[in-house]
């Protein structure tokens, strides 16, 4: 279970809050979508739950464990895929596995077995020995989720895991989180396909200015709007129509 | 220890995937060293055997000027060319055509020989003995002056040298004189040499030997150190662009939320840059065994040194390593790493006596240069290369070279977990 309580974090120089007072309760074996439009505060939120970013104030556990004691635990059972591809693009795939594999313990041949059938699920089999820098967009996203999950986590966060890729890659990586969560592994990701998220998200929280604004399942959330059909209406109708630009 | 192996097998694959970065690493190098030691070894040959035209102008036409010439040309050094008016000579060398003119004034050889006798005739006077002839004159006669041209693109070295050569040159033709006018004052025949006016005192350059066996250090031994360290620093810059590299690639941000100790991610980077380090040195070594010669450059003398030289070259490499690391994790960009890099390699080689003998260097620079990771290295590397000492006398200079690596790790690993804090 993820415990966040109060927490904050203002970036320094910044005026305001990205993050501000946040209190959530994300339970155990939950798809949960953190939805919200561009700068309410959904990376910085992930960032801090993964240990890349010091909150400057509340406080927040993972599975009663926090980084500031149980650092080395809480990195093995949590797995983390970011938005932008973080691999190497002059190693192949498999080579890229075969390290961030390394650097969670893995080793020998369960390490290698892992990659083999991870790289099978998603269509990328054919593919394992040929360098990344040549990959399609959908197929770097495929490789970048294999990387965050090689290690089992019982907790994954993931930050736009579909962003820019095709309907195929999308329905690929869709099912295989569905297979993760379904052997327990709890889900946090962030989105901006609303369609994608009512679906696939058994609680969603719409984030705005750096504060909770809505906290349900899709169906409950989109009951409690009049008039409202889908999320992406519940969305608009609680973060407004005004473009979010800022720099 | 696996986590750090497969991080050097990490860092070795991707190294040898960049060929252009491979070909930086161990050509360049190579070619800065064939480069300058070409350049000095012809230098030093151009002096030796291309002799360096000099513009002559002759207004004393006596034995003097030819005392003058017959030395100029004695030196090897010099190839007389003859100019009439001083003027043009001037001109020559202002505009560079020649980078000497020397100028021998009037009555040179008349006045000097006037002056010498008045001063025998005195000095005899003193003694007694009366001269038969009445003396020549009693009036003062002027100073003379020997007028040297520089082209003003002409390095101080060269005109120190010059200058010098041409002092010695009128001390000894001074001194030849006055013991020829003794010679005549006294009824001999000034044919017939009385007095030996060959330099009583002379030197002797005593070159360090191994097993009675001389070595006399050429531009190889003096280029292949100097240069391999400057290879071997150079090594900050493909480190810290690959440590830059990782960063935006994202691969930094996932390496942080892994369970592994950032000493780690340094370390398996440590172990290949330290490899090619090694690589480097080695290659430098068999370029000048084996190249040098064939490109009719000295041969590289390592007999019995190889153990300590490959000591030297580890130690170095670990310093030059330690500073890319340190370089890597503090800069956000390639703009601020690359130039940066590069400009902090050869300032530590400027003051770390690669270009400058550290004793040319004024007081301050010499305690500057002091703190120069080059500075140690250079050092340990002419002690194995030309002072052929042994291992203890390298150990300060290693001991230091391992400080160096041992506080730029650890600053850098401090400075990350600080930025990095949560």
């Amino acid at each position: 279970m993820i415990q966040i309580d109060q927490l904050s974090k203002k970036y320094k120089d910044a005026v305001h809050f990205s993050v501000s007072n946040l209190d959530l309760k994300i339970g155990e074996g939950e798809i949960f979508g953190l939805l919200g439009p561009n700068g309410a505060g959904k990376t910085t939120l992930i960032s801090m739950l993964c240990g890349l970013l010091k909150p400057s104030s509340g406080n927040f556990s993972i599975h009663n464990l926090n980084f500031s004691s149980n650092k080395n635990e809480l990195q093995h059972l949590i797995g983390i895929v970011p938005q932008e591809y973080a691999l190497y693009p002059n190693l192949t795939a498999y080579e890229n596995l075969y390290y961030f594999g390394s650097m969670y313990g893995l080793k020998g041949n369960s390490l290698k077995e892992s990659i083999r059938s991870h790289l099978k699920i998603l269509g990328l089999h054919e593919f394992a020995h040929k360098k990344v820098k040549a990959f399609s967009g959908g197929m770097k996203r495929r490789v970048n989720l294999i990387a965050g999950v090689l290690h089992q986590p019982k907790v994954l966060f993931l930050d736009e895991p579909t962003v820019g890729v095709d309907v195929q890659s999308k329905t690929v990586i869709i099912a295989f989180l569905r297979t993760l969560n379904k052997a327990g592994a709890t889900i946090i990701y962030t989105s901006h396909h609303l369609n994608e998220a009512e679906q696939f998200c058994t609680t969603v929280g719409i984030i705005d200015h750096g504060k909770l604004v809505c906290m349900g399942t899709p169906q409950e959330l989109i009951q409690k709007e009049e008039g409202i059909t889908d999320l992406e209406g519940v969305f608009l109708s609680l973060t407004g129509k005004a473009l979010r630009d800022h720099a | 220890m696996h986590k750090l192996l497969v991080s050097a097998h990490k860092e070795l694959l991707l190294l040898t995937r960049d060929l252009g970065g491979l070909a930086v690493l161990f050509l360049m190098p190579l070619l800065l060293v064939i480069t300058i030691t070409i350049i000095q070894d012809n230098t030093f040959k151009i002096i030796q055997e291309n002799k360096i035209p000099v513009l002559l102008v002759d207004m004393d036409k006596g034995d003097v000027s030819n005392q003058v010439k017959q030395s100029l040309k004695n030196s090897n050094l010099f190839e007389i060319v003859q100019e009439q008016e001083e003027s043009i000579a001037q001109d020559l060398v202002q505009k560079g055509a020649y980078q000497l003119a020397i100028i021998l004034p009037n009555d040179l050889t008349k006045d000097l020989n006037l002056k010498i006798r008045q001063n025998v005739t005195d000095i005899l006077a003193k003694f007694g003995v009366e001269e038969e002839n009445a003396p020549i004159t009693d009036s003062p006669i002027s100073q003379k002056e020997i007028r040297l041209y520089f082209d003003p693109a002409a390095q101080q070295t060269f005109k120190s040298s010059v200058r010098n050569n041409v002092d010695k040159m009128i001390a000894q033709i001074e001194s030849q004189s006055i013991y020829q006018a003794f010679q005549e004052e006294l009824g001999e025949d000034p044919s017939e040499p009385l007095f030996d006016t060959k330099s009583f005192i002379s030197f002797k350059e005593i070159i360090p030997n191994e097993h009675k066996k001389e070595t006399i250090p050429n531009s190889t031994q003096h280029n292949i150190p100097a240069w391999t360290l400057f290879a071997i620093f150079f090594i900050i810059l493909p480190l810290s662009i690959n440590m830059v590299n990782e960063k935006n690639q994202g691969t930094f941000v996932r390496l942080r939320t892994l369970p592994v100790k950032y000493a780690t991610v340094l370390g398996g980077k440590a172990l290949v840059f330290l490899t090619v380090s090694i690589l480097q040195f080695v290659l430098m070594l068999l370029l000048g065994i084996y190249l040098f010669p064939l490109l009719g450059l000295p041969k590289l003398d390592v007999s019995g040194r190889i153990p300590l030289l490959m000591l030297v070259a580890l130690f170095a490499g670990l310093a030059a390593v330690g500073l890319g690391l340190l370089l890597g994790t503090i800069a956000k960009s390639q703009e601020q790493s690359a130039p940066f890099g590069a400009t902090f390699v050869v300032i530590l080689a400027a003051i770390g006596g690669v270009w400058v003998p550290v004793f040319a260097m004024p007081p301050f620079m010499q305690t500057i240069s002091k703190l120069s990771p080059m500075n140690w290295g250079l050092n340990a590397f002419y002690d194995v290369f030309l002072r052929n000492v042994g291992f203890k006398e390298i150990v300060p200079e290693l001991s230091l070279l391992l400080l160096f690596f041992i506080a730029t790790t650890v600053i850098a690993i401090l400075y990350n977990e600080r930025k990095n804090a949560v």
